[in-house]
């Protein structure tokens, strides 16, 4: 059932976020780079400012009401962050660094434990750095192998050959939920359970589609799942792994420190059950109040009624875009999330990025993070725009007018 | 500052008709350049002959800064020595960085002065002049302008 985006004055929530009323080389800031980072709202702020100025102090050690306080409100959130994407148990829920943290954590945790070299992993062709660069390194220090699921021409994954991809030696599968550069949504449910036939766990980098869709971690059945925080209208340096307790509970931990101990002795350390186990050290205890709060926010609008907007953004964009001459869309398979890639056959993307930054309007040029996706494209680098809750018609119009003038100046 | 103060008639034309395009057989150098800022990547070929430069060649692809500031930089070097060169880059690199021109004239290099106000353009028009010093001084890893 999609509930109309009409119901939500998106209008409106523009103005919750003060940024949008700025300027970008003097011209009204026109955000079309909300893949890479969101802007964040009046909300977020200052429930972050509100927590440092009147509940801040150290969590879990402190004996004193404030410590209490703050405690609460941190742990809170953890519940929070299981209601938001699903999960069975506030214990399943991680708070790391970002999603590259989380891939990281689980690389060094779950596979370094376990893999031996000859072992294999299969990633997709159209990953980010954060999904490849953990893995390689994996291959380096033990020696696993990598297989990649092919890409088709229209931006999806070829299922017929991820089938094929699975031998005796496969140990995981880790694969994005939505592209970061594509904005193809990929049949993550579909894919789990055929890695499933295979016993084979699953890794999913939602980082681009928890912003921009419902996300419901038990429905998908996926073993781990990571997010970033700043990309979902919060602040940075904040991210969730999700993993399924049995598995968390059997990896080892990723970092030392306080926090994810139980008694420790120089001869002998014994550590917290999970999640802490993966908590060493003072948290960013401020991050996750942002995260709270952002939560809140985007769930006071509604996830569906966001991918709703976004919907309407694209159908709105795709054939206005398509209509300029020499454009090419990289990324036309359906469905996907609020994110275009594009190139002018006669203008290199950072030349169109450049005129576009003079016309106030952010977009991102360039590799965004993913070399073999470009390379299998046979492009240098594309220019991205990207949509938020914030973006309107408007904007749309207003990157067309630019496009077409990058163009004429290079035409 | 205008766009049409950074992207001037020449480094358009320049960008979209490259001179000196074009592997050079008869080079002594060689060097490939890379920007991975934004996907520029270049090829010089040099003829060098007693220290002074006979001929270079560029080849590759990027962005129209990258690609007019390597045809622009072809055409300045001819005939030019090493030292001469040398010299040539540290009055280029402070044009495009801080946008004064020098006392000393560098001729028509001085048409990316506007560079100096995209900070995140400088590595564009640099890369061609990187990628030459590291064929003529032949250092063997790959010239790139991170």
């Amino acid at each position: 059932m999609t509930i109309s985006a009409t119901t939500i004055d998106f209008t409106k929530l523009r103005r919750d976020f003060p940024i949008l009323q700025g300027t970008n080389r003097g011209k009204p800031l026109i955000y079309l780079d909300s893949a890479s980072s969101a802007q964040k709202p009046n909300q977020v702020i200052d429930a972050i400012t509100q927590f440092y100025a009147n509940d801040y102090a150290n969590i879990h050690r402190g004996i004193y009401e404030l410590s209490e306080r703050a405690t609460k409100l941190f742990e809170d959130t953890r519940s929070q962050v299981k209601q938001f994407i699903n999960a069975k148990s506030a214990e399943e829920i991680v708070f790391v660094r970002g999603t590259t943290e989380g891939i990281n954590l689980v690389a060094q945790s779950f596979g370094r434990s376990q893999w031996q070299a000859g072992d294999e992993i299969i990633l997709s062709g159209m990953e980010h750095h954060s999904n490849i660069v953990p893995w390689y390194l994996l291959k380096e220090t033990i020696g696993i192998v990598i297989k990649v699921i092919p890409v088709t021409d229209d931006g999806a994954l070829d299922l017929t050959a991820y089938k094929q991809l699975f031998s005796a030696r496969t140990k995981m599968v880790a694969v994005t939920h939505a592209s970061n550069v594509l904005g193809t949504i990929n049949p993550i449910k579909e894919m789990t359970a055929i890695a499933h036939t295979h016993n084979v766990p699953v890794l999913i980098d939602g980082a681009q589609a928890v912003p921009h869709m419902p996300v419901d971690v038990q429905a998908l059945d996926c073993d781990f799942y990571v997010f970033s925080v700043h990309k979902l209208y919060g602040p940075t340096g904040i991210g969730v792994l999700y993993g399924k307790k049995h598995l968390l509970d059997a990896m080892p931990p990723y970092q030392g420190g306080g926090d994810m101990i139980e008694t420790v002795a120089f001869d002998k350390v014994t550590f917290a059950k999970t999640p802490q186990k993966f908590e060493a050290g003072t948290p960013n205890i401020a991050g996750v109040i942002g995260l709270s709060e952002a939560i809140r926010y985007v769930q006071a609008i509604g996830m569906q009624q966001i991918y709703q907007h976004e919907q309407d953004l694209l159908a709105y964009a795709l054939p206005k875009l398509t209509a300029i001459p020499e454009m090419r869309i990289i990324g036309t398979a359906t469905p996907k999330v609020g994110v275009i890639s594009f190139i002018l056959d006669s203008v290199h993307p950072h030349d169109i990025g450049t005129v576009l930054d003079h016309e106030g309007i952010a977009v991102r040029a360039g590799h965004h993070c993913a070399m073999p996706l470009m390379e299998r494209f046979k492009v240098p680098a594309t220019v991205r725009a990207s949509f938020g809750v914030y973006t309107n018609e408007q904007d749309i119009d207003a990157l067309i007018k630019a496009i077409e003038l990058a163009a004429r100046l290079f035409g | 500052m205008s766009l049409r103060e950074l992207y001037q008639e020449m480094i358009v034309d320049h960008g979209k008709h490259p001179r000196n395009f074009g592997k050079l057989e008869s080079a002594n150098h060689s060097q490939a350049g890379y920007n991975p800022l934004c996907g520029d990547k270049l090829m010089v070929y040099v003829r060098e002959n007693n220290g002074v430069i006979e001929d270079v060649h560029f080849e590759g692809a990027g962005c129209a800064i990258s690609v007019a500031s390597a045809s622009l930089m072809t055409e300045a070097v001819k005939g030019k020595s090493i030292a001469e060169i040398d010299k040539l880059f540290d009055l280029f690199h402070h044009l495009v960085t801080e946008g004064k021109e020098p006392a000393e004239s560098i001729g028509k290099l001085a048409v990316f002065s506007g560079v100096a106000e995209f900070p995140v353009r400088v590595k564009c028009a640099t890369l061609a002049w990187h990628t030459l010093k590291a064929a003529l001084h032949n250092d063997p890893i790959a010239a790139t302008t991170e």
